[in-house]
């Protein structure tokens, strides 16, 4: 099914309500289809297989987003944090395209073979006066959306996302319109990122208003969570954290209309979830867990599990809070020697130029290491990659990284592993002190020890500044294990 | 006729469109309000009636399936008439409500 259905449905059988935008002047469901539409006719006018996005977001997001669906041409966002190398790179590969992009982009993509780039708002001009086109037609299961993948070395890799994918996600996981009249939601992951489409998807088909930040500023979070009564919002670990450090120096600002603030992307530290479930009380918080080559979510920990966790005396009940919650009931996980596997319709493991990576059934490995107790909550230990392994004995970076941060002095801290030549591996940690105070790293190493073991206990201890981030907050771990191991 | 997956299908008899999210390999006989199901851009008999006893409705965002048969049709468009499969009427699938994560 053409992923542009769930607009049509919204904005053929819905009411007014706004779609997109603040309640005054934002655009209506029918409003939107039109655009997407004539957005599609535009497209459809042009030659190439592609229709690539370089771009904020903005209004134009879902415009093309649904208007490249209806047009039958694969959508594919860039990341407009790479350098010039890298996006043109990337571009190439979609030639023949037609590339929109914000103004500042224009120059920095200009004259690659194949690739006719119109900025953003000339197009949202040029929409005026193209003829909206019907559709979608009939769909037999095309690819929809590319994602370029984050690696972090060589070219990235191409996620292919199919229209069955995405729409058998949206199908099983949202009601149609079931959203509250007075819901919003507000998109500030960046339009290249898997839960910026599935946002738009899931809000469009679910009936709730969408509000945008160009990009995430906790800031300017906080000021439009609270300027457009935002009752829901997505965001990876480090926005949360950036915006409980916001709320903390205002601690008048209340955030009334906030109710569901779901989190993943990425692993969350636990004593960040229980700062932020303590400071929002009337906060339902949902931790999910998913790939890009998922389709967005596979398994969610919703808020009656955080509440139950949270009060809880079992330490069995206790640890699901570290958890990713359980599976949807589209999916099915499946552990094979520490990895986890999945296997659903949404799941696309399929690559550009590679084709499919699923196994014969249909399983695909998420490279993953996990484990799920006996009431089914799934618990991801991080890339399999990231796994110490220290004189036979799996050590998850995450456990020790959870103990470190409890530590008062310490505000932010990774820990990888390093080569040792008793141990095969040992662990480092690389700690960031809080403001005003410069810890000793034996008091890490003792604080460790008293909590976990003396296997799990850091070795190592570096004092610095920051930790290194890629832009969707994800900490670049390889790039710390090759630094540490450089050092020693 | 052969439903494909990801077609869009309506009624002779009433207002009701759908498109098929999941189909059978095999030959099925879909119908809505008793008359067979067309493509959308197909013409509609003339002379289809709506079948009284086969309308109860379909409801705009349902879903409608068989599970034996592997056969799943989204409502995207409400109508008079009812769907059904070979003359079975075909039972709504219910959605688990699940709270929001993207």
């Amino acid at each position: 099914m053409n992923l542009a259905m769930l607009l049509e449905m919204a904005g053929e059988g819905g009411d007014d309500r706004v779609a997109l935008g603040s309640l005054t002047g934002g655009l209506t469901y029918a409003q939107l289809l039109d655009r997407a539409r004539r957005a599609a006719a535009w497209f459809g006018e042009r030659p190439g297989s592609n229709v690539g996005l370089v771009d904020v977001n903005s209004p134009a997001t879902p415009v093309v987003l649904f208007g490249a669906a209806i047009a039958g041409r694969p959508f594919a966002p860039l990341n407009y944090r790479w350098s010039d190398d890298q996006l043109r790179r990337a571009a190439a590969r979609l030639a023949p395209a037609v590339l929109v992009v914000d103004r500042p982009v224009v120059e920095r993509v200009a004259g690659i073979d194949g690739i006719e780039v119109v900025e953003r708002d000339e197009l949202w001009a040029a929409l005026d006066d193209t003829e909206p086109v019907d559709g979608p037609a009939d769909d037999t299961d095309e690819p929809a959306v590319l994602l370029f993948t984050s690696g972090t070395s060589g070219d990235p890799k191409v996620a292919v996302l199919r229209h069955d994918n995405l729409t058998s996600y949206i199908l099983g996981t949202v009601e149609f319109l079931g959203a509250e009249p007075d819901e919003a939601t507000l998109i500030s992951v960046p339009p290249y990122h898997v839960a910026g489409i599935a946002g738009l998807l899931s809000s469009v088909y679910g009936g709730r208003r969408i509000v945008q930040l160009p990009a995430f500023d906790p800031v300017a979070w906080v000021e439009v969570a609270e300027a457009e009564s935002i009752t829901h919002a997505m965001v990876v670990p480090t926005m949360l954290s950036r915006i409980l450090e916001v709320l903390a120096e205002h601690p008048d600002l209340k955030l009334p209309a906030l109710r569901h603030l779901s989190y993943g992307g990425g692993r969350m530290a636990m004593p960040i979830i229980e700062a932020a479930v303590v400071r929002l009380p009337a906060v339902g918080f949902v931790n999910a867990y998913g790939l890009t080559e998922t389709s967005s979510t596979i398994a969610v920990l919703g808020p009656d599990d955080h509440q139950e966790a949270i009060a809880s005396t079992d330490p069995v009940v206790r640890r699901r809070l570290g958890s990713v919650g359980r599976p949807l009931p589209g999916v099915e996980v499946e552990i094979r020697s520490g990895e986890i596997w999945v296997r659903g319709e949404q799941v696309s493991g399929e690559y550009l130029g590679v084709g499919s990576v699923r196994d014969e059934d249909g399983w695909f490995p998420t490279k993953d290491g996990g484990w799920i107790d006996d009431a089914g909550y799934l618990y991801v230990e991080g890339r399999l990659d990231d796994v110490i392994v220290r004189g036979g004995e799996n050590i998850s970076p995450g456990e020790v990284e959870d103990a470190i941060l409890a530590h008062p002095a310490i505000a932010d801290c990774a820990v990888v592993g390093v080569p040792d030549d008793d141990w095969g591996e040992v662990v480092a940690a690389v700690v960031v002190p809080a403001a005003g105070v410069r810890p000793e790293p034996i008091e890490i190493q003792e604080w460790v020890r008293a909590r976990l073991r003396s296997s799990k206990t850091p070795a190592r201890v570096e004092i610095r500044d920051e930790l290194p981030y890629n832009d969707n907050g994800k900490l670049l771990r390889r790039q710390l294990r090759a630094e540490l191991r450089n050092d020693s | 006729m052969q439903v494909k997956a990801g077609s869009r299908l309506k009624s002779q008899v009433c207002d009701t469109q759908v498109v098929a999210v999941r189909a059978p390999a095999a030959d099925v006989g879909v119908t809505c309000g008793g008359a067979p199901l067309i493509a959308l851009d197909a013409d509609a008999d003339p002379g289809a009636v709506l079948d009284e006893a086969q309308a109860g409705g379909t409801l705009l965002g349902k879903r409608y399936a068989d599970e034996e048969l592997g056969l799943e049709l989204l409502c995207t468009k409400a109508g008079k008439g009812s769907l059904a499969v070979d003359g079975r009427p075909l039972g709504l699938k219910q959605a688990k409500a699940l709270p929001a994560s993207d």
